[in-house]
Order: C-alpha cells, then sequence, then structure tokens
C-alpha cells in the first residue's frame, strides 16, 4: 500500500489539520508515514502545501516525486492547479471551489473551475457551503477531507478517530460538528457529485 | 514503545532531552525554531525543570551554552544558518575552549532560501573551525545522533555541530526513543585555564586541536551513520551527503542499477571510505543538500584525478535544494510522467496579514517619504519586510539582522537625507542596540521605527527579549527624551502619526520613533483568551 498525498491551501486555511488526522489514520493503521510542511514567510497568507506519504513499506523521500502524487487535496481551487506536475496519472483532484482572493491578480475564478473540470478524475465541491450546514463555517477543510476520504484507502473509522484526538480539547461539540462535516464531504464524493 | 510523531527539528530536541540535556538557548529563525519550541512545551523537560529560554541574539545563546557546558552540563544552542555568522565569534572560538559538559551546536540550513536571504551551507564553519558535525538523513538519526553527539563531545572535549536544512527541519515521521540519560552533575573543567584563550593558551590548544583531527576522521570511519553499500556495477560511485540519500534511494532501483553507495552523515569526510569507492569506481557522483563541500574536495582545484559530478560540472543544479526530480535526472533516469502547471495559476507571494500594525506604520511612512523621492527607508529582518511588496513598496533594504539602523547611519553620514530606519522590537533587540549606540555616539541624523508588535512575528510568536523596555534602553543609550515617541498605528491616528513623524524628520539628531500595537495573531490570542475567562 502507498498513497502518495499533495495537500494544498493559503497561508491559515487548516491543511496542517488535515494532515494530522490522515497521519493519525495512517499511524493507526500500523503504516509508515512522512509528512513535510511549510512553515515561516510563506505562512502569511502566501500558498503553502504538505507532502504526505503514506506506506507499508520504508519511505525515503520526504518529497513527493512530480508525477508521483495519488491524491491532490485542496481547500483552494487555484492552489489545487498549482501542485498539478506533482499528479500521477492515475492520481485523483479533490478541490474545495471557494477562492481566496488576497491577491490583485487572481484569474476568473471560473477559468480556475473550468481547468479542475477538464481533468477526469476529480472531486470539486462546494465546502464552504456544506461546512456551514453542518454546523460551522470553520468546519470546511473536514469537508474536504470527507471528499478526499474515499481514495486515501484508510479505514474511515480512523479518520473519525483523528477528529476526535485534534478537536477533542476543544469540546464535544467541536468534534461532533467535525465529524458531521467529514461525512458530508464523503457523502459528496460517493455520489459523483460536482 | 510507540513511535513518537515528530519534526526533525523535534525529533532533536527530544533526543537531546533523552540524552541528558540540561539547558537549551537559541534566538528563533525558520527552519531551527521548533527545536527550542519543542523543548519548551515538553512535559519531562519542564519536569526536570530544563533550563529553555530564547537569547537576544544567536551569538549570547551560545556563550550562554559554553557557560553551562563549562558547569559540566549537556547543553543545546539551536539557530538558523546566518545565525551562526552572528554566533561565529563564539563558535570559532569553542573550537580552541572546547567543551567540559556536552555540547551541541544545531543549526539548520534553508537552502532554496524559502525563508532567508540567502542559503550558506553550515558545514563549511564546523570544518573551518575543525570541529565534528553531524548531518542526519531522517527523523531517527537526528534522535539517535543527539546520543552520539554528546558522547562524542565529552570524549574529545569539542562541541559538535547538528546540521539539519529544511525538508528534514520541517517533516515529520516516526521516531522510536531510546532509554534516556540521566542528566550530568555539575562539575568544573579538570584543566583550569581550559576557557582561557590568552595568546600563549590559545596557541597550545589550537595544537592540540590539529593534532586530534585524525582521531575524528577515524571516528568518522568507524561511525554507525557513514554507512557503505558495495555496489556490483563500478562504473559509477554515488556520494551523498545527509538528506540527499533519501532522494537517491526514492529513485534507485538497487536490482537495476547496481551502484556503490557512500553516505555520509559525520564529520570530517571518512577518508578511508572516500580512497575505497574512488578506487574502485570508474567516476563519482557527489549529491550534497547545499553547496559543493565533499565535491570540491574530491574534485581539487586543477581537477586532474577520478572524474567528480555534481552541482560543479552542472549534472545538478549549482543554487537551491535538491528534490527527487533533480536527483532523478542526475543518475540518469526518465522523467516520470507529468503535467505542467496551467497557466491560469498565478503566483500568491507571502503578504502583510490583514489588521497588521506595519501596514499602518508603512503607510504614515510612505506619506511623508512621498515628498522626498524614493528610496529613504532602510529596513531589516521580519515580517514587516514583506513592506518592500506592493501596494506598500515602503522600504528598500533588507540585509542582516540590525542593519537597517547601521546602514541609515552611513548613508546619512554621505549628507543622505532623510536617512530613516524601520526595525522590529525583536531584531532590535537582536543587533539594533549596538547600532543605536553608534547613531547616538556620533549624533547621525536619522529616525529610526522600531516598529513594536509585542512579538517575534515572523517565526511564530516567540517572546521577544526588549518587550516592555525599549524606551528604557533608547533613553539609557542617550536618546533625548523628547525624541522618543510612541505612536499607536492605527488608520484613526494617521494625522496624528504623520504630524509626529514630520517633526522628528525635520528634528537634526536621533529621534526613535516606536509605533506600539500588538501583532494581530496576537491580539487575536488575547482576545480569546478574555473571552474564555
Amino acid at each position: 500500500m502507498k498513497k502518495d498525498i499533495i495537500l494544498a491551501g493559503v497561508g491559515g486555511q487548516g491543511i496542517l489539520s488535515i494532515a494530522t488526522i490522515i497521519g493519525y489514520a495512517a499511524i493507526e493503521s500500523g503504516l509508515n508515514l512522512k509528512q513535510a510542511e511549510v512553515h515561516g514567510m510563506s505562512q502569511r497568507g502566501g500558498d503553502v502545501q504538505s507532502h504526505l506519504r503514506i506506506s507499508d513499506r520504508q519511505i525515503y523521500s520526504d518529497l513527493i516525486p512530480h508525477g508521483g502524487a495519488d491524491v491532490i487535496i485542496s481547500v483552494e481551487p487555484m492552489e489545487a492547479l498549482r501542485y498539478k506536475p506533482y499528479l500521477s496519472p492515475s492520481g485523483w483532484f479533490i478541490s474545495n471551489s471557494n477562492p481566496v482572493v488576497n491577491i490583485p491578480n487572481y484569474p476568473q475564478i471560473q477559468n480556475v473551475i473550468d481547468e479542475i473540470n477538464s481533468l477526469t478524475k476529480k472531486v470539486i465541491l462546494d465546502a464552504d457551503s456544506i461546512a456551514k450546514e453542518s454546523g460551522s463555517a470553520k468546519s470546511m477543510n473536514m469537508v474536504v477531507l470527507g471528499a478526499a476520504s474515499k481514495y486515501l484507502d484508510l479505514p474511515y473509522e480512523k479518520l473519525e478517530e483523528g477528529i476526535s484526538y485534534i478537536f477533542g480539547r476543544k469540546g464535544e461539540k467541536v468534534v461532533e460538528i467535525n465529524l458531521i462535516a467529514m461525512k458530508a464531504g464523503r457523502a459528496i464524493a460517493e455520489k459523483g457529485l460536482q | 514503545m510507540k513511535k513518537l510523531l515528530l519534526l526533525g527539528d523535534e525529533a532533536i530536541g527530544q533526543g537531546a532531552l533523552d540524552a541528558g540535556l540540561s539547558g537549551a538557548y537559541g534566538y528563533p529563525g525558520t527552519p531551527s525554531t521548533e527545536i527550542i519550541e519543542y523543548i519548551q512545551k515538553n512535559s519531562e523537560a519542564i519536569k526536570r525543570n530544563v533550563h529553555r529560554t530564547w537569547s537576544a541574539n544567536e551569538k549570547t545563546a551560545l556563550e550562554s551554552a559554553l557557560g553551562m557546558s563549562y558547569a559540566g552540563k549537556r547543553v543545546i544552542v539551536t539557530m538558523k544558518h546566518v545565525g551562526l555568522n552572528v554566533a561565529a565569534d563564539a563558535y570559532m572560538n569553542s573550537a580552541l575552549t572546547g567543551a567540559n559538559g556536552g555540547v551541541i551546536v544545531a543549526v539548520a540550513d534553508d537552502p532554496s532560501m524559502h525563508s532567508s536571504q540567502n542559503e550558506q551551507d553550515s558545514r563549511f564553519f564546523s570544518k573551518f573551525a575543525l570541529l565534528p558535525a553531524f548531518e542526519p538523513s531522517n527523523q531517527q538519526e537526528a534522535y539517535d545522533m543527539c546520543f552520539k553527539a554528546y558522547e562524542l563531545s565529552e570524549k574529545y572535549n569539542l562541541p559538535v555541530m547538528m546540521r539539519i536544512t529544511t525538508r528534514l527541519a520541517h517533516s515529520r515521521a516516526g521516531v522510536e526513543r531510546k532509554k534516556t540519560i540521566k542528566e550530568n552533575k555539575m562539575h568544573l573543567p579538570q584543566n583550569p585555564d581550559q576557557f582561557m584563550l590568552l595568546p600563549a593558551f590559545a596557541r597550545k590548544k589550537y595544537q592540540h586541536l590539529l593534532s586530534i583531527n585524525e582521531d575524528l576522521v577515524k571516528e568518522s570511519e568507524n561511525s554507525e551513520f557513514n554507512t557503505y553499500q558495495d555496489g556490483k556495477d563500478k562504473s559509477l560511485g554515488i556520494i551523498v551527503c545527509g538528506l540527499a540519500y533519501n532522494y537517491v534511494m526514492e529513485n534507485l532501483d538497487i536490482e537495476k542499477n547496481n551502484f556503490s553507495i557512500l553516505k555520509i552523515s559525520q564529520y570530517p569526510i571518512p577518508r578511508k571510505q572516500i580512497e575505497k569507492i574512488s578506487s574502485e569506481c570508474e567516476k563519482l557522483l557527489v549529491f550534497e543538500e547545499g553547496m559543493p563541500l565533499v565535491e570540491e574536495m574530491l574534485k581539487g582545484y586543477l581537477d586532474k584525478g577520478i572524474k567528480v559530478s555534481g552541482r560543479l560540472d552542472g549534472t545538478l543544479p549549482r543554487a537551491g535544494e535538491l528534490n527527487p526530480q533533480i536527483v532523478r535526472k542526475a543518475l540518469g533516469l526518465s522523467k516520470l510522467e507529468s503535467q505542467e502547471i496551467p497557466l491560469v495559476v498565478e503566483n500568491r507571494p507571502p503578504a502583510l496579514c490583514k489588521g497588521c500594525p506595519h501596514i499602518d506604520t508603512y503607510k504614515a511612512i510612505n506619506e511623508i517619504t512621498a515628498k522626498y523621492g524614493k528610496g529613504h527607508v532602510f529596513s531589516d529582518i521580519g515580517c514587516y519586510t514583506l513592506g518592500f511588496l506592493p501596494p506598500y513598496n515602503a522600504i528598500s533594504s533588507c540585509v542582516d539582522m540590525g542593519a537597517s539602523i547601521s546602514m541609515a547611519i552611513g548613508a546619512a553620514d554621505a549628507g543622505f537625507f532623510p536617512a530613516i530606519a524601520t526595525i522590529g522590537d525583536s531584531t532590535f533587540g537582536h543587533s539594533g542596540i549596538t547600532g543605536l549606540l553608534d547613531a547616538v555616539e556620533t549624533d547621525s541624523n536619522i529616525v529610526i521605527f522600531i516598529m513594536d508588535n509585542d512579538t517575534t512575528a515572523m517565526t511564530g510568536m516567540q517572546d521577544s527579549q526588549v518587550n516592555g523596555r525599549i524606551e528604557k534602553i533608547c533613553l539609557g543609550i542617550g536618546v533625548p527624551e523628547e525624541h522618543i515617541k510612541v505612536i499607536n498605528p492605527l488608520s484613526r491616528n494617521h494625522e496624528e502619526n504623520v504630524r509626529i513623524i514630520q517633526k522628528e524628520i525635520d528634528y537634526t539628531g536621533v529621534s526613535v520613533i516606536i509605533p506600539r500595537r500588538p501583532c494581530i495573531h496576537v491580539y487575536k490570542k488575547s482576545l480569546k483568551k478574555e473571552k474564555n475567562k
């Protein structure tokens, strides 16, 4: 088993929470893991990414090679496309459709969405709205994780345990909202809706 | 025991703790910051009361570490690569004083300059100082090496460098812990002149340092971290240093490409293994994360021996960090199928955060400097360096910690007016105070903005050493009280702030303006805390 996952977004959008939960599920499933993160200057509103590698064999490189990613998970659509060179020909592309417009030259959003739609293996979803319906706009990242969970080959319960693990100290209510959000994201992927 | 999931930085923190650490010193700097942050939060470190504070700068940190070593305790000092320049005086001389309790100098380099102003390779410093260095290839090695580093440090009475780079510092993997070692009891150096570098003593110590260099080479030759994989195919020998090993192993199918591989993770470089690989193989390919240190040594100036490829002959790029693609190409393997970044994607550079106090300060400065023309503001290292980017375009320089004030002095001495410096509170504490002393001493005609956001923001909110005492420092150094002005950088104070700044520019002499408002993240956190009360 091997899953190479690129997580993408804008500094402050919570991709590291997604990484931690997947990492938790992987470790609890007895798999090896390496996860490269971005700290420092880029976190100030710049593009951020994390390379998450899971395998039942030894993992050498902390970085995923171009053409090697099995899944790209992004909480922002243009950021998802930035990592397209990493995507393997058989890889899946999961992205939130809502842009973070903090640069003056952000492209027309429809052009971004069209570009994503030109891919064959993709799930693009309005994770912000789904998160709000689930009880909190903050759980947008969990909606995206839910949609991606279909392609991770990890037991879904382990991801749920991961949510309890990282949100546990914030109280039961927060855990509950995030569980609902992940489930709603998963349902979208199951239906194959766009 | 269950594995811990640790960043490379954290693995060093945990390794040092488990190997009997009594104290940690450092100055925050990406990608080194998380070593001390980890020790600060670690429950065992708290229980054991391991000393774990930030220092004013890397030099004071290393000197404090030497003091703890003098007292017989194991200590770690952490910094980023450019921080070692600041600590260089202490580091170079510590090679002569040596250590009593074990000393690890942990330096995190940043090839590709993700968050830095250059990409210097700290291994050159260890070679320069004739001090041993470790370069882990993964998180487990980073952990394990701490034990070995203290052992080596105390065996030879020398500080030992732990050199890592960004990708290891900020990448997580499972780490298995070893049995912990008790902290050293306090004990002074056996030789009372060990830390005395009067010339007559220093000469003797230098001779000693030179005389043990061969022993250190032997240590490297016998090191468990320097491994030799004998290959059947002798057409190529591969030498890899530290993290580069991972990219080679990621790409190389040993069944198909059965080359000999020498992995170097302990320095000075192991002569015996180098001799073996270069006598058995037809040519050598060297992979180093950073500058071509080993490659240059092997190639020599005249380049007349065995053919050596790497960064110097264009097989690998001369600058920047390695990655799986670059290494794959250098190994002569075919490219994996991949696609380009779509044209629709635009760059998204980092920017000052919404609500950042620096924005209002720069707006006020811009309004005034507009009438003097461009290029009047010298700046420094921190979040506020982002003030160079549009829409602010407010500053003209960023060189090293503290350079804003000293450069403004030089420009003013040349007759440039107005000469303005912008420096953050933590950077002022690090290296700005001495510049201010120069300014006061020569009555330089400059205006210094000490932008006090209550924290070391860029590296993730560490304590600022000068917190709560900036005015007193300026006053003590001799800035006239009436020319130390505190302003609150908010848009509603804009007009008033512009007036105050203009007045200080018109004054001939040293003025200090302190725009004071907490970093927006610190402010938000404090609001949350209030709410939870």
